[in-house]
């Protein structure tokens, strides 16, 4: 199940691809505005077979109800096997209500496919790693986006036909998006991210991350406490219930380390940790970490960042 | 003779029974450690609450009430007699009475999301709520699944992530905004209906101490999933249960000179 937003495909159904093509023959289903330009692209993917799209109107913003409609009727008619997507807001409404019409269970955020039953994920916010066998006739799953490296863009030479519309349902109504409008790099794919949190004290300080990020092209990430407390929006917020990171390199500022914060950036390749609490729990997990003053640190890594660049 | 015909109008409730489905999992502080023999997390003498978006639920679903919306909410939990506790603190903030579907499965592995919507839809069958307000996700097995399934068993409409829950003038139907992943939507669907609870929705009131004793005399209805007709057996096996991979210790830098050396020399910056 690929996804499209604001009439884009979403990247990270690159890495559902990849997930899906080590269990078997991939066939992309994408619907909503945006799917046939989607579709084409989706075709050159490599591992991709087939392309069904369809870009009826019951279908824009991933109205779980239409989706999940849409989602069975073509399992059935082709006798699909296995059903993966990547870990999303999209994919987390539709997937599981679709799964029932199968009498199966989802096997979530899958983090490692073992076998075409067999797959691990990541329970107690990371600390239980859980290896998991289906015996479900048709299986369903959603993928760790970090876990599986986008399958190539072209290569592929899949053949894009046009998806059977299921009949509209009509139960529940998209009303507004608020969306934040931004240019910056995308938090679950950048290979940098600056993250922040109570340590920054208000949303201006903000700043010192966004000019930290700017020169190394980072994301910058935050903590549930500053998303609470109105400092950031909603869409940067990085843990156990929120996204999950894994940059080649994450700075974490003025931030304690919760356990569920940490479970959204354990697996980053280097972390690097500024707080001036010798004792937060971050630097357990750090592999560089400094003891300072954030107001003082940040800026001037920021400055000799900056000058290299 | 003429006679006046008063016109009695009688203001007939719009009915709002809640139905809050509520797991007791770990303490959402405690350091989790697995079994050596790797069959699951060691939840011996290990601190057991309510899952933060069930309490989340609860307290949405008794907001409701006070706000003249709601006409009854329902707690409900799946699991061993000590889920009862868990049940009781639901009373403590204000549901009306509990129901507690009794099973000694492991409640963090066995006993899996597609049964527990099974089992929620069968007592909503049963107690014909308007409206289901469950946890978006449990801290133990980190699923965000149930909500979902519920919805889709029923054939209603569901909204997931919720961080604001509006109830139409008519009592009828409800506005939802949701955390999606680049901000917020919202969606709009008439009741019957299920809605998942997300972080920001609300901040969940401590139960005082008289609440804690008017829980006491609010009635715990016991069931089994037999007496419900549901099968709960698993079907995904679990294998083995393992600690993460730990990450080699770090070090600490002494100044920010020292921090971009360290980068540059292992090649990340």
């Amino acid at each position: 199940l690929a996804e499209v937003y604001g009439g884009k495909l979403v990247p990270n159904t690159l890495s559902a691809v990849a997930a899906a093509a080590k269990i078997g023959e991939v066939t992309a289903l994408v619907a909503g505005q945006g799917a046939k330009t989607a579709a084409a692209e989706l075709a050159k993917v490599a591992g991709v077979t087939a392309v069904l799209a369809t870009e009826a109107a019951h279908y824009d913003h991933g109205l779980p109800e239409e989706v999940s409609t849409l989602l069975v009727e073509t399992v059935k008619a082709g006798n699909f096997t296995h059903v993966v997507s990547a870990t999303s807001a999209f994919s987390k409404n539709a997937i599981p209500r679709a799964a029932v019409a199968f009498d199966s269970m989802v096997i979530s955020d899958v983090a490692e496919i073992k076998s075409e039953d067999t797959f691990i994920r990541n329970t107690y916010a990371g600390n239980a790693v859980s290896t998991v066998k289906s015996s479900d006739a048709v299986k369903f799953l959603t993928v760790r986006p970090t876990s599986f490296e986008r399958a190539a863009k072209e290569g592929g030479n899949g053949s894009v036909s046009d998806a059977k519309d299921s009949a509209p349902k009509g139960s529940s109504k998209w009303v507004k998006d608020e969306v934040q409008k931004t240019d910056k790099p995308e938090l679950t794919a950048a290979p940098i991210v600056v993250s922040g949190g109570r340590g920054l004290k208000n949303k201006e300080n903000f700043k010192l991350l966004d000019d930290l990020a700017a020169p190394m092209k980072a994301a910058v990430g935050a903590t549930r406490a500053v998303v609470d407390a109105g400092y950031c929006p909603n869409d940067m917020q990085v843990g156990q219930t929120g996204k999950v990171v894994a940059p080649n390199l994450y700075i974490a500022v003025g931030l304690s380390g919760a356990i569920q914060h940490v479970a959204g950036m354990k697996d980053s390749k280097v972390i690097v940790a500024i707080n001036n609490d010798a004792d937060a729990p971050i630097f357990q997990v750090a592999d560089y970490g400094l003891v300072a003053d954030l107001f003082d640190a940040v800026p001037k890594l920021t400055e000799k960042i900056g000058r290299a660049h | 003779q003429r006679r006046d015909m008063g016109i009695l109008f009688v203001n007939i409730p719009v009915k709002m029974r809640v139905l809050v489905p509520v797991k007791r999992v770990i303490d959402y502080a405690v350091k989790v450690r697995v079994k050596p023999d790797k069959k699951g997390v060691d939840l011996t003498n290990v601190k057991m609450s309510m899952n933060p978006f069930c309490e989340i639920a609860v307290e949405q679903a008794v907001r409701l009430k006070e706000s003249g919306h709601a006409t009854e909410v329902i707690a409900v939990s799946i699991g061993p007699k000590t889920c009862q506790e868990t049940i009781r603190t639901a009373l403590a903030m204000g549901a009306d009475r509990g129901i507690h579907v009794y099973t000694e499965m492991r409640t963090d592995q066995e006993l899996q999301p597609l049964a527990v919507a099974k089992l929620i839809k069968a007592i909503a069958e049963k107690e014909q709520p308007e409206l289901l307000l469950v946890g978006k996700q449990a801290i133990d097995d980190d699923c965000n699944q149930t909500a979902q399934m519920i919805a889709g068993l029923m054939n209603w409409p569901q909204a997931t992530f919720a961080s604001k829950v509006t109830v139409h003038e008519d009592k009828k139907g409800v506005d939802v905004m949701r955390e999606v992943d680049g901000g917020m939507q919202t969606v709009t669907f008439k009741l019957p209906g299920v809605i998942s609870c997300d972080l920001r929705l609300n901040e969940p009131r401590y139960a005082t101490l008289p609440n804690i004793m008017k829980a006491r005399k609010k009635t715990i209805e016991q069931v089994t999933p037999e007496d419900l007709k549901v099968d709960v057996s698993p079907r995904l096996e679990v294998l083995s249960v393992e600690e993460p991979p730990a990450r080699a210790s770090g070090a600490k830098v002494g100044s920010v000179d020292e921090l971009l050396t360290q980068l540059k020399n292992a090649k990340i910056i």
